[in-house]
């Protein structure tokens, strides 16, 4: 089964206010909210640690899930912020240049 | 031999709006004297116009791949704010201008109408604010006791009410359209002539913004915090901002998150009358 790899997309503005992360896309203003395991994912998209160990480090131990229910719960969610231009995902790893500019805190 | 050419006299008008003194160039008298009326109390000096507009007057009609056709213009139609090679490109159904902010010089063609180059100078403020960390915001503002105290809501919250109730001691900013300026550690609010239903020019007058009250009606009057996330949402949703352009809406979006840190923002619940004015000092 391939390793899939997740970036922050750098074409987003993003800030972490009182734990609340909130994104803007840069191409039509659209502002998102996440939540607490989107925003986890967010913070570890660096584009070279698979997902599946960003799901094992982070997720599991702040939710207490199994993690094979975890790593699926989390490519649907890696998935979706894609599909928002959030994240850019890849079956390879995502070279750092393109590393977020926007964020923050 | 006949003259083949006839000098056409330039007339202009410097609007200045949040200090930033803009010169508005036509030939046609008529137009001057409408903009004379329209932007009264917000003239600047000819001598220090950062920007300069030539206005070219066209029979009202529509704008079409970037021309003004014949016929009817829908003003209603969206406005389209893109940059491209040092130009910005500003277009709506009754419109078109361009500006080159390295030359500090741009175009309108519109017929002869005050709507137009009011929206053209809203955008053009905008986008300069942009890129300074300031803003328009979709609020009222007031002045009182050397304080600039804005009011942000959508329509029907009560922006021109609470404009309307104001006592004397009240110095009326602008019941539609604020205009935020960074400045050092702070914020300065500036008097605007972007009017909404009161259709009542702002004051040209500055202060310090001391808070940001988002608006709502209810049975009485009181003031209660609001989470930063909150107040960051709300404040993004007020901003005037039209461009399709990735670096200004990023740092749009910071700059709204440094006003959230450093002025308070608080939601005034009030009842429409004059009383809600003794929580505001």
């Amino acid at each position: 089964m391939s390793r899939l790899f997740v970036a922050r997309n750098p074409r987003v503005a993003a800030r972490c206010l009182d734990g609340e992360m909130m994104i803007m896309s840069g191409r039509d203003s659209t502002l998102f909210t996440l939540n607490r395991t989107a925003t986890i994912l967010w913070q570890a998209a660096d584009g070279t640690t698979p997902l599946d160990e960003i799901v094992e480090s982070k997720i599991c131990p702040e939710f207490d899930v199994e993690p094979a229910e975890a790593l699926q719960d989390a490519e649907t969610l890696a998935r979706e912020l894609a599909s928002h231009e959030i994240l850019q995902i890849s079956e390879e790893p995502i070279p750092s240049r393109s590393a977020v500019a926007g964020e923050s805190r | 031999m006949p003259e083949l050419t006839t000098e056409v006299e330039r007339l202009s008008l410097v609007i200045e709006i949040g200090g930033m003194p803009v010169r508005v160039n036509t030939t046609d008298p008529g137009f001057l004297a409408m903009l004379e009326r329209r932007y009264s109390g917000f003239w600047g000096s000819s001598e220090k116009a950062e920007l300069e507009f030539d206005v070219e007057l066209v029979q009202p009609g529509f704008v079409q791949h970037g021309f003004i056709q014949p016929g009817f213009g829908d003003p209603d139609a969206g406005v389209r704010v893109t940059h491209r090679r040092g130009r910005w490109s500003l277009t709506r159904g009754d419109f078109r201008a361009d500006w080159e902010p390295a030359a500090r010089k741009g175009w309108i063609r519109q017929s002869a109408n005050p709507y137009s180059i009011d929206v053209v100078l809203r955008i053009v403020h905008s986008l300069v604010l942009a890129g300074q960390g300031g803003f328009l915001l979709h609020s009222a503002s007031a002045l009182r006791n050397g304080k600039a105290f804005l009011f942000a809501g959508v329509s029907g919250a009560g922006k021109t009410t609470i404009s309307r109730l104001a006592p004397p001691d009240v110095t009326l900013l602008t019941d539609e359209i604020s205009y935020v300026r960074k400045h050092d550690d702070g914020y300065v609010a500036f008097g605007t002539p972007f009017t909404g239903e009161l259709a009542k020019l702002g004051e040209n007058v500055s202060a310090p913004v001391a808070a940001l009250y988002l608006l709502a009606q209810g049975p009485e009057n009181r003031i209660d915090p609001v989470a930063p996330g909150d107040a960051a949402r709300s404040l993004l949703a007020n901003v005037l901002f039209f461009a399709e352009d990735e670096e200004l809406v990023q740092a749009e979006f910071h700059s709204a998150f440094e006003f959230v840190s450093r002025v308070p923002v608080s939601r005034l619940t009030f009842v429409p009358d004059a009383r809600v004015w003794e929580l505001i000092r």
